[in-house]
């Protein structure tokens, strides 16, 4: 080590030699190797995609060949959300409470039609416009409902996208990105998205 | 009910009750809101209307031919065989109010809070009259005609502005805040207060708890779902126990809440059936076969024989589909985890494998036309369905039926979540809810639709009322879908599949009807009325796990907390159908 950033802790001389301060991007193929082949999604379907969820998951398809059988009830214990369905207004507080409880790094497959723009139910009183809306997205899956095989497609696609990321990227790894979450979004006379609020607010004055 | 039929009840409707009913404009008759409770009690007692199906509410913004501009609500009821008697009830477009019939039938009492909730009608004297679907301070009711969404474009589809200059334009380009949002002029969120969750919460008010043992307790409120591995979507219950003891319990539905009959209100005729693929999203094909008879009754065409023959066989496919993820799913609720489910989803496989042959996809059918289905069987598809049918089926039931003999099914399900006959019949619960509590009602015996007045099948019934005995039914229904399949697989004839031509936008003369079919979870009817043009006027579901959600509640009270999930699968919901 030759130069030593001026935000990490001072390595004394004698100890330059065995001691590695500085991104651990070296160690990101081995990260992401391992994360390749042990991803816990979040067990929650939305509607009638999540039947296909299932069906990838069972005896034909089999989700155990990538490693992720082991869905997770809880939010606390899963790095994957596969937007199962349509997202609903009234379930989009969950939706977001949910994605901010799962611990970092996390990653988001918008299933089908309905999670990509609202689908066929888009032009509903009560139906979010896609979940990007209101969470960041990372794969799309096009469909009413994808087929298993689609399903699949987008966890190889997510790999993919690992296989170009690295620790010293990844939010959790910076120090200098704040996690404060999303505003969980209100139920009012309509849904109270507090960012399209504040939008709202400042044009006004 | 014929036309017959209707002015024979009009008669002796004259004769107890002078001037309390008249005959409607297409169907059934109009009774004066004032006598609505009289005649009600009257049909039900001594005409044996006993069950009522459902409670519709219509918006008539222009008079019609015989009545001026109103709102009318709409009750379904049905005897223990034959068609319905179809009330209507006028109320006033300014401040619409009509009796509630909740205490002649409870099984009212969801149907007239959806009718509030979406229609914005109230009914004098119900108990708990709140938003169901929606939560408690959105805008509006919204399928009155004259209120639009943000994204409204025009009344009818197919709308012409869709793609100007050859270019799509998005619907997020025209809303005013680039969203499916809309804040009333004037509100300000500062001053504003979320009421959604403190309405879910305000028919539990916590009571001391202990029942007078020494130990003071309160009872606590407690929350299952929307986010549940139980629940099968996005159901919610809210409890209040005492102890682990189940004092009350009420569903919190409207996660799921797509908007179905506001949007099909404004789809063409055919449009529609795609959309009712999404209901049980698990039985497409059966939902397909409501919504056809539905129109076909209003249409007035005959149905070739070939396809009917195809309907009963995919309807029944469906039903076993419907039965085997029933079973998997409460052997996964009960702590078996997935096994159970990789069985069921196993089978599941093959005859989806049939559904995609026969249709082009394997969970969204969308197969049935008006007048038929949409393509004949290709080639190859009998002799698998007959492998299945005869073969691998009937040994796979076999084998999961052993699972009603294990000692810890039984200890789950045997007496518990009991629900009485009369009670059932009460709250409209229909389908194997219903047969496990000892009625033999079955809309396929009851009001024979398609083939089912000629093949040869029995109802399946038992008597204890109790989870094992919904399970019981299950699989007997099951063999009994078999024993359809097989008939009609060996006497299909050959011929044409469809009805005249294929046409997108159908005209349907004006008028009013109610299709149904058994649907593996109960009665599936579709209530329709017609103005004459290309889209519905209204178009209404009645959802048989809606109905029978209603009933929830009162199962669950006194069980352990532990039971909730068990009496839930044994009722079997999709939520789907219950949000619509
Ligand atoms: S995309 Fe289609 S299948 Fe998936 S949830 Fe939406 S309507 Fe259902």
């Amino acid at each position: 080590m030759t130069t030593q950033d001026a935000r990490l802790p001072e390595v004394p001389p004698e100890l330059r030699n065995n001691v590695r301060i500085g991104p651990l991007d070296w160690l990101s193929p081995l990260y992401n190797w391992s994360r390749k082949r042990s991803l816990w999604p979040l067990f929650g379907g939305l509607a009638c995609c999540a039947f296909e969820m299932i069906a990838a998951a069972a005896a034909r398809f089999d989700q155990a060949r990538f490693g992720m059988e082991i869905v997770r009830p809880s939010p606390r214990q899963a790095d994957l959300m596969i937007v199962s369905g349509t997202v609903t207004k009234r379930m989009a507080p969950q939706i977001v409470r949910l994605y901010n409880q799962m611990p970092e790094p996390k990653y988001v497959i918008a299933m089908g039609a309905c999670a990509i723009s609202g689908g066929p139910f888009k032009e509903g009183y009560n139906v979010v416009s896609g979940v990007d809306k209101l969470i960041p997205v990372d794969v799309y899956v096009p469909g009413c409902p994808p087929r298993p095989e689609a399903l699949y497609n987008a966890f190889l696609a997510l790999h993919a996208k690992w296989d170009r990321e690295r620790l010293s990227q990844l939010r959790w790894y910076r120090k200098d990105v704040a996690d404060e979450g999303i505003p969980v979004p209100e139920l009012g006379p309509d849904l109270v998205d507090w960012r399209v609020v504040a939008k709202l607010q400042a044009t006004e004055e | 009910m014929g036309p017959q039929a209707t002015t024979e009840l009009l008669t002796i409707l004259n004769e107890r009750f002078p001037g309390a009913a008249e005959p409607s404009e297409y169907e059934g008759l109009v009774v004066a809101p004032a006598r609505l409770l009289e005649v009600a009690t009257f049909l039900r007692d001594e005409m044996g209307y006993r069950y009522l199906s459902l409670v519709s509410g219509v918006d008539y913004p222009q008079p019609t031919a015989r009545f001026p501009a109103r709102f009318e609500v709409v009750y379904h009821l049905f005897r223990e065989s034959g068609g319905p008697l179809t009330l209507h009830v006028h109320a006033d477009r300014d401040d619409p109010v009509v009796p509630s019939v909740v205490s002649i039938w409870p099984a009212a009492n969801v149907h007239e809070r959806e009718t509030w909730d979406l229609m914005g009608i109230r009914f004098a004297g119900h108990p708990n009259l709140r938003r169901i679907l929606l939560w408690e301070g959105f805008e509006g009711h919204p399928l009155r005609k004259d209120w639009h969404e943000v994204y409204y474009e025009a009344d009818r589809k197919p709308f012409e502005s869709r793609y100007p200059n050859g270019q799509p334009v998005m619907a997020e380009e025209r809303a005013p805040l680039g969203d499916n949002l809309r804040y009333p002029p004037g509100w300000s969120p500062k001053e504003w207060q979320c009421l959604a969750e403190e309405a879910v919460y305000a028919p539990l008010e916590a009571r001391p708890g202990g029942n007078g043992r020494r130990m003071p307790t309160d009872q606590v409120v407690v929350n299952l779902g929307p986010q549940h591995p139980s629940t099968h979507g996005v159901l919610r219950m809210v409890a209040r126990l005492d102890g682990e003891t189940i004092q009350q319990l009420e569903p919190v539905i409207g996660y799921l809440h797509r908007c179905h009959e506001k949007i099909g209100e404004r789809n063409t005729w055919l449009a529609n059936m795609p959309y009712t693929d999404r209901l049980d999203y698990v039985s497409s094909m059966s939902n397909n076969f409501g919504y056809a008879i539905a129109v076909e009754k209003l249409l007035g065409v005959e149905v070739p024989e070939r396809a009917e023959y195809i309907r009963v066989i995919m309807a029944e496919l469906t039903r076993i589909v419907r039965h085997l993820i029933s079973i998997g799913s409460f052997t996964s609720d009960i702590g078996v985890y997935l096994t159970g489910m990789l069985y069921a989803l196993e089978e599941r496989e093959l005859i989806l494998d049939l559904f995609e042959m026969a249709s082009g996809s394997r969970m969204m059918c969308n197969y049935f036309r008006f007048g038929g289905v949409a393509r004949d069987l290709p080639e190859g598809w009998i002799p698998l369905a007959k492998e299945l049918v005869y073969e691998r089926l009937p040994r796979r039931i076999d084998e999961m039926e052993r699972f009603t003999f294990n000692e810890v099914f039984r200890a789950r399900s045997v007496g518990v979540g009991v629900l009485p006959a009369d009670k059932a019949i009460a709250y409209g619960c229909t389908g194997p809810l219903l047969r496990a509590s000892g009625v033999p009602y079955d809309v396929r015996r009851a009001e024979p639709y398609s083939l089912y007045g000629e093949l040869d099948w029995d109802v399946a019934v038992a008597y204890n009322g109790d989870i094992h005995d919904r399970f019981v039914v299950r699989f007997e229904e099951m063999r009994q879908s078999l024993r359809i399949i097989r008939q009609a697989l060996e006497r299909m004839p050959e011929g044409p599949v469809l009805a005249g031509k294929v046409q997108p936008a159908v005209k349907v003369p004006a008028g009013e009807a109610y299709g149904r079919v058994e649907a593996p979870l109960g009665e599936l009817g579709f209530y329709l009325v017609s103005d004459g043009s290309a889209n519905p006027h209204r178009y209404r579901i009645r959802a048989p796990s809606f109905a029978n959600l209603g009933v929830l509640g009162e199962l669950c009270k006194g069980h352990l907390i532990a039971d909730v999930v068990a009496i839930l699968a044994s009722i079997d919901i999709t939520l789907g159908e219950v949000d619509r």
